[in-house]
């Protein structure tokens, strides 16, 4: 109970202190849009139901990442940080609230597209059961990633440079833009080690029926990445921020 | 209350604390003074659970708390050096948000929150963002936070440094009144002032290692074989110097400047037959004060710094 309290604590006041700020706010939602107009117009005899499913990835990817690591570096560098980790609370529970307040902010993001979309095409025969926890599995294994860099960085720049040093290649070797298989052989194997590109498989079975892996397998391969990453963000935040 | 023992912090080649062992009793407020740098910070990191001890035993009221840091964390207030509360949030907001990271249920931290808000004269404030106080009002509120949820202990690291004259003497007033309530205290400071008014023992550290530890009167005595009285008078009494000496034997009798006189004996003096000897003489003594070694003393005899380097570390004398 004692736990609860301070989980909801903390993920209340990090929505009330850092998500709904109007600049994320308008971030949120300008970010996935300008996206969507980007694609509509590079490409206008695309129809927006193959758009979607990479929009939607490219709004969590971007609305999770850096929003962790920033908000946390922020905290550190004003020490207020330090306030969580003196408190009689598991450093899971801190963890896991931080997390979900990017975790649910990059879930809006997500369906930012989705609603731009809804006034254009029928949406209706998509697998949103799929989508969902897709979205939410994605969000989870970018708000890790986020950790990671919010456990190495020192300065908010450092996080904010971080952040785009990870997000820009995997965007490129998800297969959103670029399929798996057109790229070069020896960039390949990274590709599969990127827990974007299952998020981005599930996503295009989901909504256009065009996976290249079962969804079974995508959703385990996330699990895995996200188990991965919430065990190597443990053991650098046990190394780095208890001295 | 709590027993450090062997207590060592290194950082690669650095040694920042090297083997110290106290202990603070129930009810006390214990000083630890010492320069920057002396490994005042590590030590205190160390017992709050925000560094992990390269060697040593910390027990805070029976709790290891290198094994169980959070169950000992859940009976410490803590105040750091600098105020880490929420700039964004108000002091109202703050307290409660404190208060919730033990777990207490709205109703409770907010009735806490308000009691604190009071008693730390800054119910005006409550309202006004964290952002908007000044460095006093910032290390009050940190103090209330510290105190939310009725610590067994509180560790104050350097109160009152870089804050004003005013708000100082508060938060000096305020620790004198936790602890007349029965909280235990654990400051560090580099006012050796402050140490004097209000610590009942006080522990020097230099370059990681305790020099001197005890009360007051303890450390005093460590230093100082003797007595000493010094007499203010009418006149000099510089032509009296050797009568004076055959008259108290085994005192040294020096005269000072502006007709004043020492007398230092190995045992205690007891003045009206000094103040008889002036009576007889015709001289009248307007002064009399038993000079003792000041805690300043005590420090730069046992530390071998010079108090004016504390001094000159973050903001000066008060």
């Amino acid at each position: 109970m004692k736990s609860w309290i301070a989980f909801w604590n903390i993920l209340k006041k990090d929505i009330k202190n850092y998500y709904l700020k109007p600049p994320n706010i308008s971030r949120g939602i300008i970010f996935p849009l300008s996206w969507t107009l980007m694609q509509l117009i590079r490409s206008p005899d695309k129809n927006v139901l193959q758009l979607l499913p990479g929009l939607m990835a490219m709004s969590v990817l971007f609305g999770t990442t850096s929003m962790l690591a920033v908000t946390i570096t922020f905290e550190r560098s004003g020490r207020s940080f330090e306030r969580l980790l003196l408190a009689p609370i598991s450093l899971n529970v801190m963890v896991l609230a931080k997390m979900a307040g990017t975790v649910l902010f990059g879930v809006f993001n997500a369906f930012v597209p989705v609603v731009f979309a809804s006034f254009f095409i029928d949406l209706s025969f998509a697998h949103w059961a799929v989508v969902l926890p897709a979205v939410l599995m994605i969000a989870i294994t970018s708000a890790l990633m986020g950790l990671l860099i919010a456990v190495s960085a020192e300065q908010v720049f450092e996080a904010q440079t971080l952040s785009n040093f990870f997000r820009f290649p995997m965007l490129f070797l998800c297969g959103l833009f670029v399929p798996i298989a057109s790229l070069p052989v020896f960039l390949r194997p990274l590709s599969y080690l990127l827990p974007l590109t299952y998020g981005v498989d599930i996503l295009k079975g989901a909504i256009v029926g065009m996976n290249a892996f079962s969804p079974a397998l995508s959703f385990g391969a996330l699990a895995f990445f996200a188990a991965g990453l919430f065990f190597v963000c443990r053991r650098q935040i046990n190394r780095r921020w208890i001295l | 209350m709590v027993t450090v023992t062997n207590l060592k912090k290194t950082y690669g080649n650095f040694t920042a604390v090297d083997g110290i062992s106290f202990d603070v009793q129930k009810g006390e407020i214990f000083g630890f003074l010492g320069p920057n740098g002396a490994g005042k910070t590590s030590t205190i990191n160390m017992m709050i659970g925000l560094a992990r001890p390269t060697a040593g035993e910390i027990t805070i009221s029976g709790i290891d708390v290198r094994r169980y840091p959070k169950k000992a964390q859940a009976i410490m207030g803590i105040v750091p050096d600098d105020s880490n509360l929420y700039n964004e949030m108000d002091g109202f907001d703050n307290l409660c948000f404190c208060a919730a990271l033990y777990g207490m249920k709205r109703e409770e931290r907010e009735s806490k929150a308000q009691q604190l808000l009071e008693r730390f004269r800054l119910k005006e404030a409550g309202k006004r963002p964290f952002k908007a106080y000044s460095k006093g009002m910032r290390r009050k509120l940190t103090i209330a936070a510290a105190l939310i949820h009725s610590p067994q202990i509180l560790f104050l690291d350097e109160p009152t440094t870089g804050i004003d004259v005013e708000s100082s003497r508060q938060i000096r007033e305020m620790i004198v009144e936790l602890k007349r309530q029965g909280a235990t205290i654990f400051l560090t400071t580099h006012y050796i002032e402050e140490a004097e008014r209000i610590c009942d023992r006080i522990a020097f550290i230099k370059e990681g290692k305790i020099v001197a530890s005890g009360s007051l009167p303890e450390l005093m005595h460590s230093v100082s074989h003797g007595y000493a009285v010094r007499l203010v008078t009418d006149k000099s009494a510089q032509s009296l110097t050797g009568e004076l000496q055959n008259r108290f034997k085994g005192s040294k009798v020096t005269i000072g400047q502006e007709h004043s006189v020492v007398i230092a004996s190995s045992k205690r003096i007891v003045l009206l037959p000094v103040m008889e000897f002036f009576h007889e003489k015709g001289i009248e003594v307007y002064e009399a004060k038993e000079l003792r070694p000041s805690l300043e003393d005590v420090f730069v005899k046992l530390t071998g710094i010079e108090s004016s380097v504390l001094r000159k570390e973050k903001g000066g004398k008060r």
